[in-house]
């Protein structure tokens, strides 16, 4: 947790707060990054395959999208679209943290950019929004210092699981992993009333659609659901408005 | 068994779409306001992508063929409850693994 309100930080202290405010979250990226390296290798994939993707894409619930429907053989595009669509939340926070750093210089925002994560964010919001008096360098240094615990453990907990998961023999019913793994996801995203009618419209119309070709049954309750959600928190507004 | 052109397109494409997901607000429109129709809808793309992933899978599972199995219906229960009473994402695969594993040893 964010854990200073001094108004005048400088860039190298704002840094290792940052650093201390990030570290925690360490316990959360190991495991999450260990079981994508052993789902990834018990779906095919090669260490150098699993290492270059979570390099790459650095985004876990949308690479766990992406194994799930590249094992089911769906169309590259269906892969694509739905586990972009799992991102889309990357877009919001970099629309959130664009008030406190976006009159940075263009290559700090740019790098900055690739290291929009949900810890990177959540902690950063929390102490801009604290220490609103921060000058905008120590705000990315503060940024900096909150994706360094974390990354480096992304990657090398990546490269553990998948050399694990080649050990583990076919008999463990690992198929059932990815199902849970965004099930578990699913109840801390579930904050307001809106988010859980997205949820439960998204459940419905994707056993509705279960049969429709090419996968394009989840981009349809994807959609759903979120139209429902954006629809939920409208009316939720509307009645807070009037009340 | 995934096919490796597929698989470097899915990362190669997934790596350069995130990527400008990420840069698109804080690169490109800098300091200029968001509609605020569009954050509505972002706010709601993982809360309701994830799940309609995951049911189908629970309802029909790969694994038994696609019929329903009390075991796996279990452990995704279990996996929700946990997750809504913790919020802890870790401890909720933990609680639904050992559910799963310990309902198809028991019932062999």
């Amino acid at each position: 947790m964010p854990s200073t309100t001094a108004k005048t930080l400088t860039s190298g202290r704002a840094f290792w707060t940052g650093f201390r405010d990030g570290t925690p979250f360490v316990l959360v990226v190991g495991p999450f990054a260990v079981l994508f390296g052993v789902l990834a290798a018990e779906a095919g994939l090669n260490v150098l395959e699993i290492l270059v993707f979570s390099v790459v894409v650095i985004a876990g619930a949308a690479q766990f999208t992406a194994l799930q429907l590249m094992t089911e053989d769906a169309p590259t595009v269906v892969v694509l679209a739905s586990a972009l669509a799992v991102n889309l939340r990357m877009a919001m926070y970099s629309a959130s943290l664009t008030p406190w750093i976006g009159a940075a210089p263009l290559w700090q925002r740019a790098i900055a950019a690739y290291f929009v994560l949900d810890q990177s964010y959540a902690c950063s919001i929390v102490q801009f929004e604290k220490a609103p008096g921060m000058s905008i360098p120590a705000r990315v240094a503060y940024f900096a210092g909150a994706v360094c615990p974390v990354v480096p453990v992304w990657y090398g907990a990546t490269v553990a699981g998948a050399l694990i998961g080649t050990q583990i023999p076919e008999s463990w019913a690992l198929d059932f992993a990815l199902p849970i793994t965004f099930l578990a996801m699913i109840a801390p995203m579930l904050r307001t009333p809106a988010h859980v009618i997205a949820a439960l419209v998204a459940v419905v119309v994707s056993l509705l659609t279960a049969g429709v070709p090419y996968s394009l049954g989840l981009i349809i309750a994807g959609v759903s659901g979120m139209m429902a959600g954006a629809r939920a928190e409208l009316r939720a507004d509307v009645r807070k408005a009037a009340a | 068994m995934i096919d490796a052109s597929t698989l470097w397109i899915v990362i190669v494409g997934l790596g350069l779409g995130s990527y400008l997901l990420r840069f698109a607000f804080l690169g490109l429109v800098g300091d200029r306001p968001i509609p605020p129709w569009l954050l509505r809808h972002l706010r709601y793309t993982a809360v309701a992508v994830l799940p309609a992933l995951a049911v189908p899978q629970v309802v029909w599972p790969e694994a038994t063929g696609g019929a329903p199995d009390a075991p796996r219906i279990a452990a995704a229960a279990v996996t929700v409850l946990v997750g809504l009473w913790t919020k802890n994402v870790i401890a909720a695969i933990v609680c639904g693994a050992g559910t799963l594993y310990g309902l198809l040893w028991l019932l062999g």
